[in-house]
């Protein structure tokens, strides 16, 4: 018998319907992979096993009678930061403890509404903030990726490192994400997982816990091109609940897919060749130019000439509205309460155990740059270096450019407690420096797995799209998809 | 633009974090070390450009000025580490 958690959502939709299998089957095999695999990997941080079997058979009642959404009987998992009514939603933060809501994110209801069945709560760097899954409450993921020959346990990247492990090593069918710098597009690259970042504005941010709101968006993490059209197409919609969410019908995204790319423009950039990327992320690159150019598409070099100032004007705009967002958490509305002599010391002790380390240090970089007398050589002096960033990309489109590809990131996946990486903030920091121009100017963004590495680690490539153009990045997405193949890492855990 | 410890006391004060004196040393470093990456954008030339208030090219929505949701206190305090009646209970802020 196939093993059921092997399918992709595309070819267990078509199964669940022909009556191959139910989605209690489905859902009991994931259970079974996730009891058996999560002492490894801590991908999950609350699992709800029953809950799942509750909507499986709800699924399979509707199944038999022909009937059902979208993604009706589909196991997923769904990160920490997506408010789920009385189920564990807690940022990855002990700030948060016990925390259960009353209510259900936009995002998560679209997807139950479409039939979907929620497996668990997955890991997550602690309020969204860090690139390795190292700074959750919860302790790290393990990718489920290892370089050949070697036993040494690497990060699946971040924020949503719990949603890219789960994916690769089969512990849901797709996941759902966030992105505020690169959090769906670094781990997807590490793990060999699709994922997408949509236009700022089209998955709707209520009930997602705020991190920075000007840049916060949710998006699937999944095997394929396809799964993601899929997921993806569900999670968006038209929300009035979030007054940023635009007035745009969410097109039939998998309609794109298959699609010629034949004469469209497809812009690279030279600034995104850094300094000290690896050789084997700028073949990786040519290789994607190639095979994109072979299925037809025209290749033009574009300028972005503010691109190398992204990240630190991201530095200063997303840890602005992290210590206003982060405000709330104060001992008195949620969770964790540490006592003190008076009022304001139960906040300090509380906002001081309560918080990790690099939640702490975005906070108080927050709080200095909006600090009075900072505000314009900090805040504004970005938020206008950020009006140069979009202008860039602004250009590109005028110029008929019709997506750019990038790497998704400058490396493989690297170790838990890399002493390089941890030798300094920043150094972590700079593994965002692809995916961040994208935040800031508010694009689509999609990471697509393109080849591995001389360690045998997987490795990505993106594009980025017009706003509200998520459909030409999933048609040519799969032109590399299709050139490049679907990369599984080799079982050692459970 | 660097920090100092005393800076970092201050800042951690508004921000209404907890700092020991180690910790606060151990901070001042690595905040200077992330003001010392965003000094580069001092080389961007930003005169007569707007700053960026949104992504979106969208006039802000509005809804009606109706009441949609309501009486929910029960909803609301049941999260809170101490609540009574539907009330959040905190330390004695009055004398």
């Amino acid at each position: 018998m196939t093993d059921l958690t092997k399918l992709t959502i595309a070819e267990a939709r078509d199964g669940l319907k022909n009556k191959d299998y139910t989605s209690t089957e489905l859902t009991e095999a994931f259970i079974g992979n996730i009891e058996a695999a999560n002492a490894a990997l801590n991908a999950y941080v609350a699992v709800t096993a029953e809950k799942a079997r509750e909507l499986a058979k709800a699924s399979d009642a509707k199944l038999a009678k022909g009937e059902g959404g979208a993604l009706e009987g589909i196991p997923l998992g769904v990160k920490d930061l997506f408010a789920t009514e009385g189920v564990h939603t807690q940022a990855c933060s002990h700030i948060l403890d016990g925390f259960k809501p009353s209510y259900e994110s936009t995002v998560t209801a679209n997807l139950w509404e479409d039939g979907a069945v929620m497996l668990g709560k997955l890991n997550m760097d602690e309020f969204a903030m860090g690139s390795s899954n190292e700074t959750s409450y919860y302790g790290n993921v393990i990718n489920p990726w290892r370089k050949k020959g070697s036993n040494e346990a690497l990060v699946p990247g971040g924020s949503s490192g719990g949603s890219a492990s789960a994916v690769a090593a089969n512990l849901c069918m797709g996941a759902t994400a966030t992105d505020t710098g690169g959090s769906i597009r670094q781990p997807a690259a590490l793990t060999g997982t699709v994922g997408i970042k949509p236009t700022y504005g089209r998955c709707s941010r209520w009930g997602t816990v705020a991190f920075a709101s000007s840049l916060d968006q949710a998006g699937p993490i999944a095997h394929t091109v396809r799964d993601s059209a899929i997921l993806l197409k569900s999670m968006a919609s038209v929300d009035p609940k979030d007054t940023t969410s635009v007035d745009i019908e969410v097109p039939d995204y998998e309609a794109a897919i298959g699609k010629s790319v034949k004469g469209l423009k497809i812009g690279i950039p030279a600034e995104y060749r850094v300094d000290g990327m690896s050789g084997e992320i700028d073949a990786l690159w040519q290789k994607g130019i190639d095979w994109l150019k072979d299925a037809g598409a025209e290749i033009v070099d574009i300028a972005m000439p503010h691109t190398k100032y992204a990240l630190p004007a991201y530095y200063i705009v997303a840890p602005a509205e992290a210590s206003s967002n982060l405000a709330r958490y104060d001992g008195v509305r949620y969770g964790l309460r540490v006592p003190g002599k008076d009022i304001v010391e139960m906040y300090e002790n509380t906002r001081a155990e309560g918080f990790g380390d690099e939640v702490k240090r975005r906070i108080l970089i927050g709080t200095y740059v909006l600090s009075a007398g900072y505000y314009d050589a900090y805040y504004l002096k970005a938020q206008k270096v950020r009006t140069l960033i979009k202008r860039d990309f602004d250009l590109a489109w005028q110029n008929g450019v019709d997506a750019i590809l990038t790497p998704a990131t400058p490396s493989a996946a690297f170790a838990i407690g890399d002493k390089e990486m941890h030798s300094d903030p920043v150094k972590m920091y700079m593994q965002d420096i692809f995916t961040v121009t994208v935040n800031m100017a508010g694009l689509p963004g999609i990471s697509v797995p393109a080849g591995l590495d001389s360690d045998g680690l997987p490795l990505g490539l993106q594009l980025i799209g017009k706003p509200f153009d998520e459909s030409t990045l999933f048609q040519m997405g799969q032109v590399i998809e299709d050139a490049a193949g679907t990369f599984t890492p080799e079982k050692w855990w459970g | 633009m660097s920090v100092d410890t005393e800076t970092v006391k201050r800042v951690a004060r508004l921000a209404r974090i907890k700092v020991s004196e180690d910790q606060a040393t151990k901070m001042t470093g690595e905040l200077n070390g992330i003001l010392g990456f965003v000094e580069q954008l001092d080389e961007v030339d930003i005169n007569g450009v707007e700053p960026l208030t949104s992504v979106v090219e969208q006039t802000m929505k509005k809804r009606a000025d109706g009441v949609t949701d309501g009486s929910k206190s029960a909803d609301v305090t049941q999260n809170a580490p101490a609540s009574e009646d539907n009330f959040f209970m905190v330390p004695k802020v009055v004398e």
